[in-house]
């Protein structure tokens, strides 16, 4: 068996990061929409806010903790398995983790424990504020991350030395990169969005069940609100940011769509199977000029197919069409379970419908996903590079042997696969006990060692 | 672009904050990792709950330092980065996944209960034990040098693995043990804080022979850091540091013995600073030991000058809502906290 350290630091960096930017993909949408329910419970003092906010807090605090121990292996995966990528972006790259660490991380670290621990230690409007601000944590962690990440797909800014390290020239065209503003939009908003089909199904999970009516009612409009909302406003940033892949990285949205020829006219092709070796999509099942007409708003615009770069330019096309189509087709679903909610509020079944409360509770996933999908597009699609254009990802690896790799990727697998077994049983056993609390206001919550109940 | 180099030594300047920034990381998670090494020792399951809930709300932002460690190495010293990392591949991983049972263990812990609470404390003991060994190995095989060919790690994948490395990493589940169990003396009482003042006792001898170990070794691992230290202009300056450090270990025996509460845990941390600065000035002025000094792995000036804006912004307030945190959370871990 041949131990390649490149293909296995892939894998292994694959498996740590999608494992963990299912965490805070939960985290940043959570931490927002509890400030709401704070806010309305500080607002109308109805006890429905806070035992919804006292349930979630504690989901909260469950996906926080997985999303920082899985957090910490990422910032050290740059140096063990990609040294050489490190060496060469570190005068880039590092500044903005380092803001991430400074502005962000503390913030959350420092506050979640107030937001978690301090109720009757702080007044109720400093607890409230520790809940903004670890929003605000979660949001500026995106930003610097999103910031980073999309310097690597679209990086400007540099300047290049003879010994092939890259250099600052201006760090407002490097934050403000040309994709970042684009990918930080779509990825917030599909945060918002991922955790209000999960707040949504969960509700409907109680309605289904008859048990907790007052609460997994304003879960569920909650979701609903933002099913109708926000799903439209997510599909037209995506649709923004695509065109801004088509300007910068248009290699990639070929793989995205699977065309191989350069044409006008070109057909969107719903589905097929994109084959490498024969330079072809086969078995597709196309629309003619609709390819056109979406990248370039007009029917006959000309689409250039993959083949126009050499071979070893080009990303695996299979997994970049299929992960887009995936994508995609959840936002669909979610604009198709926004309507049926208008539907069913007009027809005055929103919250009594057993067919919708199972639809929703199908949907509960639907988010996380599509964020694994779409972050599977844009990193896959940006291959063989690691900086687009500029490093490949062949150049970036550690001198670290194959086996110790292979090693770790099997330690990590084990381990996260024991420790998501046991975060989503537990987030499963705090759901199936639901917003009991405060039927006892007396009840002691939160601090470690007390809540045995739980 | 701005650039402070004109008339800021940046480097300098970059390798304290780093330093600082490993420092606060070892006393900070250094007392919560040393409370998982005693954890399954504690007398009952009363104390445990009370041990965990003393570090609960703390132990997150204690684990950020390690985050700002090493992601301030690699934006300030990226070639040290690039090198040190695959050079302790194994040990890092070994950490890291301790790191992951020891924290997740606080979320599952008080969710559980009978034998599931049980495999829960002890991923938060073995995993606290396990990351704070490795953390002691790599510190070990760091001191020891390392293996450089061009701008890469140069050695094999065990070079990390020695007599002297395995030494300090017992050495270090000590130290932590020692900030662990006069933290436990400093917040909690009756039978826990008794268990904790005798554990303290033991472990204090153990730390002491181990310090003392360590400071007869590591002058002779190389003749620079033996010159550092035994030379006559230096001597001077420098023979006050082993005896503070001896006056630290007495202090702290007649505070345990007087069952003092807060005392122990100052002094314990100020053996720790003690321990710091001989390595750091043992160290001086490499960052890749022997090999690369932290002037030469330094990253772009306008790199470092923009993160200087950043810290200067950002850690005195980080500083300050981390004294905040500990402020609202003082006194000692009561059994029972009201909503």
């Amino acid at each position: 068996m041949e131990f390649d350290p490149i293909f296995l630091s892939r894998i292994q960096f694959a498996f740590t990061i999608s494992f963990h930017i299912i965490f805070p993909s939960l985290t940043i949408g959570l931490a927002s929409w509890l400030v709401v329910v704070e806010g309305l419970w500080l607002k109308t003092r109805d006890d429905t806010y806070q035992d919804i906010y006292k349930l979630w807090v504690k989901i909260f605090a469950v996906a926080f903790g997985m999303g920082v121990v899985s957090g910490v292996v990422m910032s050290y995966q740059f140096g063990t398995n990609w040294s050489v990528f490190s060496d060469r972006t570190g005068n880039v790259l590092g500044p903005l983790l380092a803001f991430e660490v400074l502005t962000a991380f503390f913030l959350e670290a420092s506050f979640l424990g107030i937001m978690i621990f301090g109720w009757g230690r702080v007044t109720e409007s400093m607890h409230f504020v520790s809940t903004l601000i670890v929003a605000l944590g979660t949001v500026i962690s995106a930003f610097w991350i999103l910031a980073a990440n999309s310097w690597m797909q679209t990086p400007t800014g540099y300047e290049i030395s003879a010994t092939h390290i890259f250099h600052p020239a201006d760090w407002v065209d490097i934050i403000f990169n040309p994709s970042f503003p684009y990918r930080f939009m779509h990825m917030v908003t599909a945060a918002y969005l991922t955790t209000a089909f999960f707040v949504g199904g969960v509700g409907s999970w109680y309605l289904l069940k008859k048990r907790f009516i007052p609460q997994a009612r304003i879960m569920v409009g909650m979701a609903m609100l933002m099913a109708i909302f926000v799903t439209p406003l997510q599909i037209f940033l995506g649709d923004l940011h695509g065109l801004n892949t088509l300007k910068h990285q248009p290699l990639k949205v070929s793989a995205m769509e699977g065309i191989w020829e350069t044409e006008r006219g070109s057909s969107l092709i719903l589905f097929g199977w994109p084959d490498s070796y024969r330079e072809e999509t086969l078995y597709s099942i196309k629309i003619p000029s609709l390819a056109s007409l979406i990248l370039t708003h007009d029917v006959q615009g000309k689409v250039q197919g993959l083949k126009e770069w050499p071979k070893d330019q080009r990303p695996p096309v299979l997994q970049v069409f299929w992960s887009f189509r995936i994508m995609v087709g959840i936002g669909l679903l979610m604009l198709l379970t926004g309507l049926m909610s208008i539907w069913l509020y007009f027809k005055g079944g929103l919250f009594s419908k057993p067919w919708f409360q199972r639809w929703c509770l199908v949907m509960t996933p639907s988010g996380f996903i599509a964020i694994l999908a779409g972050w599977f597009v844009t990193e896959i699609g940006r291959q063989p590079y690691i900086v687009y254009g500029l490093m490949r990802t062949s150049e970036a690896v550690s001198p670290v042997l194959g086996q110790h790799i292979f090693l770790s990727l099997i330690a990590f697998i084990v381990v996260y696969a024991f420790v998501f077994g046991a975060g989503v049983y537990y987030i499963f056993k705090l759901i199936d006990k639901g917003p009991t609390a405060s039927l006892n206001k007396e009840e002691v919550y939160g601090f470690p060692g007390l809540n045995l109940e739980t | 672009m701005f650039d402070f180099s004109s008339f800021l030594d940046l480097p300098l300047l970059w390798a304290g904050i780093i330093a600082l920034a490993i420092f606060l990381y070892v006393l900070l998670d250094g007392f919560d990792l040393g409370v998982g090494i005693l954890f399954p020792f504690a007398p009952s399951d009363d104390c445990r709950n009370r041990m965990m809930s003393s570090i609960a709300p703390f132990w997150d932002g204690n684990e950020t330092w390690l985050v700002l460690g090493g992601g301030g190495l690699f934006a300030a010293f990226p070639l040290a980065y690039a090198i040190l990392m695959p050079a302790f591949y194994i040990p890092i991983i070994l950490m890291l996944l301790g790191l992951i049972f020891r924290g997740i263990a606080f979320e599952f812990r008080f969710k559980a209960k009978g034998k599931m609470q049980k495999v829960w404390d002890y991923s938060f003991h073995f995993g606290s034990l396990s990351a704070s060994l490795f953390q002691g190995i790599i510190l070990g095989s760091f001191v020891e040098g390392i293996t450089v060919e061009g701008r890469s790690f140069g050695g094999g994948s065990f070079d990390w693995l020695s007599a002297f490395s395995m030494m300090t990493g017992i050495a270090l589940v000590f130290g932590y043990a020692l900030l662990g169990s006069t933290w436990t003396i400093m917040k909690t009482e009756n039978k826990t804080q008794e268990w904790a003042r005798q554990s303290a006792k033991y472990i204090l001898i153990y730390v002491a022979l181990f310090m003392g170990l360590v400071s007869l070794w590591v002058p002779f691992l190389k003749d620079q850091i033996f010159e550092r230290w035994f030379a006559l202009s230096n001597l001077m300056y420098l023979f006050p540091i082993p005896l503070i450090t001896a006056l630290s270990f007495i202090c702290l025996y007649r505070a345990l013995y007087k069952k003092r509460e807060i005392l122990p845990f100052i002094l314990s941390m100020s053996l720790f600073s003690l321990g710091y600065v001989g390595l750091a000035i043992s160290l001086w002025p490499w960052i890749v030991p022997y090999q690369i000094s932290f002037y030469q792995a330094a990253a772009d000036s306008k790199s470092l000058s923009l993160m200087i804006i950043g810290v200067v912004a950002f850690l005195p307030i980080v500083l300050g809502y981390t004294v905040y945190s500990y402020y609202i959370f003082r006194g000692k871990s009561t059994y029972q906290h009201e909503y």
